[in-house]
């Protein structure tokens, strides 16, 4: 064991340090902190970022990338520090997160070209159409259809929890292409323009009152033929190959950013006219998650390190557990702070920049983020299934029942 | 056992076990698999004794009496991950002997010692001829060095110590003292002595009275004493961490032999979510423990605190791990046949022992400014 990240990593950090002084000063972080970011301050960071190889670095230079052999020590840093610093380097997770790496690995040549390079400068917007009203953690059981007509996909049905669908430029998605198929290999994953008639995008109206996922409707909404990734029938194996590609590398200081918030509550919070974190019942359940967080923090150290030594994944079981323990602390920290804010928790919920499962400013509003929270043993895998896999994959118990014929 | 290399590689952050702290770890399981079968375990249990003269000589032979001895005084100079490495797996085997209060011996003594008291009992403890202990608690579940009121004067010390690891056999006994210091007391020497009919009977646990006993006062005391309640936190984390794991083992392999209702109980979805939510819990805990270790010699700022997290943490959850382990054996795991009961109380040992989670929580919050 040897947590010194050396000289080299120092290095790194100062120059990191020297870069966001210039391209993301103080007073641009000030107005993206009050009005959110604009496009065009994004694109501007992000082209920046580019020329110092900061970011894409597992994508060749003639798709935009940056191309440098894989280093998770680098990737972590930087991506704590723009992350601490607020800076806009990530563009939305459907983009540069999903489709991107599904087609550096699966697509035609001249699929890579032409969605690749925009992808990256934030030019092309993307949306996921997997989801749908009965396909939920069943997703293979989806139903909306793709006929090939001459040299055009011709696409009906409904998906849902779209993100980004209003402002996307392209979706990617999972549609029924090959009726007579068993249920996964009658799958087949398409591209298409959004901005075309017979797409009908609804916001959908969450929990929290706020609206950052939509549902869309398809009727008879068009796509060449060509735009398929893959063979047809073989959607079901695309889909997963970000799955291969997912480390979570950033986990434990996510979670560590949203305790400390929890702490700052405390300190400012009264009870009886005193602190609250003057209490001893408060004391003793900050000292509890924050045991918690040090778990957190060091599952994804265990996960950074077996990356950075090219280590097998003997962490297996480790790697399978982390969502459900951060959806389990993020519950356990929301329902304090809820607690915290004592008859404010009688308001509905402000705006707020909690709109991510994995972001929420200092500032965001508690009631919001105890409501948004509620995502997060339902969205990418819900917590259910994540005990499956940990009790199947990880401790060798039986199959469940959805593996039945 | 050989000092590990590290330095010898490329300095890469790396937060994993080397192969020779893998190696020692499968040099204890293989101990425990050829001198402690289930049926001498549970002999061992039933006997109450805690202690087995040939099972602490093997232990010896391999070395694991004098793993953080300098090697100046004939140790293996390992540090405290090697030995929280070593610690989860005498949890894991449920291994008797007088492990805990010997380990924390030789360090109050390395770190407190003079150089006539290093030169003349580290050598002995580090072969394990010489059994050492700390006698820490004292009655009113006090631990603290802070509140600790054994008096000692004119080498003299006056006062009981309560819940002492081995004290009515061990050679050596490192005395916690009014004012946060160690005293040294030769065995020959101990005063009253009180055997306690111990939860873990796996563990020896002794009161003892001290009344005008023969004492050396250490010099370096207070911050050896420190030292030696911070890395008794730690260990007991990575005993209580090595029990549940293998609690968890135990449950899974049990859910997947008993049948009701015409097939396996693991194929039921609450018994496997179960489980599942028990291993959910436990795994993240190796990374706590580790760090706390890895910083007791390495983050001096931050190891305090990782103890008092480990410590509180990790030791509760196995209790409630081991718990729940009995609950899914259902019947047959509330009786005193069946052995998961060796590792939940070798759990609550570790958290009761040096001060309840509370305690080791509002120490956190304390060190955190809060």
């Amino acid at each position: 064991m040897d947590l010194e990240y050396g000289p080299e990593y120092d290095a790194l950090r100062e120059e990191l340090r020297d870069f966001l002084a210039e391209a993301w000063p103080r007073d641009q972080r000030e107005r993206a902190a009050a009005h959110g970011i604009d496009p065009q301050t994004q694109r501007t960071f992000i082209a920046a970022a580019l020329e110092r190889k900061y970011l894409y670095s597992a994508i060749p230079v003639k798709y935009g990338g940056s191309e440098q052999p894989f280093d998770a020590l680098r990737e972590s840093i930087i991506g704590d520090t723009f992350n601490a610093a607020g800076a806009p380097w990530r563009l939305g997770a459907q983009g540069v997160g999903m489709i991107v790496p599904t087609l550096l690995e699966a697509g035609a040549d001249w699929q890579k070209e032409k969605f690749i390079p925009p992808t990256l400068r934030g030019d092309f917007v993307w949306c996921q159409g997997y989801s749908e009203p009965g396909a939920g953690s069943d997703l293979a059981s989806l139903r909306s259809t793709a006929r090939l007509e001459g040299d055009e996909w011709v696409i009906n049905g409904h998906k849902v929890w779209t993100s980004d669908a209003a402002e996307a430029n392209y979706m990617f998605g999972m549609f029924r292409t090959e009726p007579d198929a068993p249920k996964h290999a009658g799958i087949s994953y398409l591209l298409m323009e959004m901005d075309q008639p017979g797409i009908d995008i609804r916001p959908l109206r969450q929990i929290n009152g706020a609206t950052h996922f939509y549902e869309v409707f398809f009727s008879d909404v068009r796509a060449p033929a060509d735009w398929i990734v893959g063979a047809r029938g073989q959607g079901w194996q695309i889909g997963r190959i970000n799955l291969k590609h997912e480390r979570n590398l950033s986990g434990g200081s996510l979670t560590r950013n949203r305790f400390d918030s929890l702490v700052e509550l405390a300190r400012s919070a009264r009870i009886d006219g005193r602190p609250a974190i003057e209490r001893d019942d408060v004391r003793q359940r900050l000292a509890e998650l924050d045991a918690k967080v040090r778990c957190c923090e060091t599952l994804t150290l265990r996960q950074l390190s077996s990356a950075a030594n090219d280590e097998p994944a003997d962490d297996l079981l480790a790697t399978l557990i982390n969502k459900l323990y951060n959806t389990d602390l993020g519950e356990e920290i929301v329902q304090i702070g809820y607690d915290l804010i004592g008859d404010r928790g009688l308001e509905a919920p402000e705006d707020s920049a909690w709109t991510t499962i994995s972001g929420g400013g200092p500032g965001a509003d508690w009631v919001d983020r105890c409501l948004f929270q509620l995502a997060g043993a339902i969205a990418a895998g819900s917590s259910n299934i994540q005990r499956n896999v940990i009790g199947e994959r990880g401790l060798g118990l039986p199959r469940d029942l959805r593996s039945r014929p | 056992m050989m000092r590990d290399a590290t330095l010898s590689e490329a300095t890469i952050m790396h937060f994993g076990l080397t192969q020779e702290q893998t190696l020692l770890q499968h040099a204890i399981r293989q101990l425990a698999e050829g001198e402690l079968p289930p049926n001498r375990r549970r002999e061992l249990f039933d006997e109450g004794t805690g202690f087995d003269a040939d099972l602490w000589q093997r232990a010896a032979e391999v070395g694991l009496a004098g793993l953080v001895v300098p090697e100046e005084y004939g140790g293996a100079g390992l540090e405290l991950l090697d030995l929280a490495l070593a610690g989860e797996v005498i949890g894991e085997t449920v291994f008797p002997g007088p492990f805990l209060g010997h380990w924390l011996a030789t360090i109050g003594l390395a770190r407190g010692g003079s150089d006539a008291q290093k030169s003349e009992w580290l050598p002995r403890l580090a072969t394990g001829d010489t059994i050492g202990t700390v006698a820490l608690g004292e009655r009113g579940d006090v631990w603290e060095p802070s509140s600790w009121q054994t008096q000692t004067s004119g080498g003299l010390a006056r006062g009981d110590k309560r819940f002492v690891e081995y004290g009515d056999r061990a050679d050596l006994i490192l005395v916690g003292t009014a004012g946060g210091g160690l005293s040294l007391v030769e065995g020959a020497d101990r005063g009253a002595c009180e055997l306690v009919d111990p939860l873990d009977r796996t563990r020896r646990l002794a009161h003892l009275g001290f009344d005008g006993t023969p004492a050396e006062t250490l010099a370096g005391g207070p911050e050896a004493a420190e030292a030696v309640c911070e890395a008794g936190r730690i260990l007991l984390a990575a005993d209580a961490f090595g029990a549940s794991w293998k609690l968890i083992r135990m449950t899974v392999e049990y859910a997947l032999e008993r049948e009701q209702f015409g097939t396996k109980i693991a194929q039921f979805q609450s018994v496997k979510h179960q489980l599942a939510d028990l291993a959910a819990r436990c795994e993240p805990m190796r990374g706590l423990f580790w760090s706390a270790a890895y910083s007791f010699d390495h983050q001096p700022t931050e190891r305090a605190l990782e103890a008092a997290a480990a410590k509180a943490h990790i030791t509760e959850t196995a209790v409630e791990i081991g718990r729940r382990a009995v609950e899914i054996h259902g019947g047959i795991g509330f009786t005193w046949e069946c052995d998961v009961h060796f590792w939940l109380k070798r759990t609550m040992f570790d958290r009761t022992w040096l001060g309840s989670p509370r305690a080791h929580r509002e120490r956190l919050a304390r060190l955190s400014n809060w």
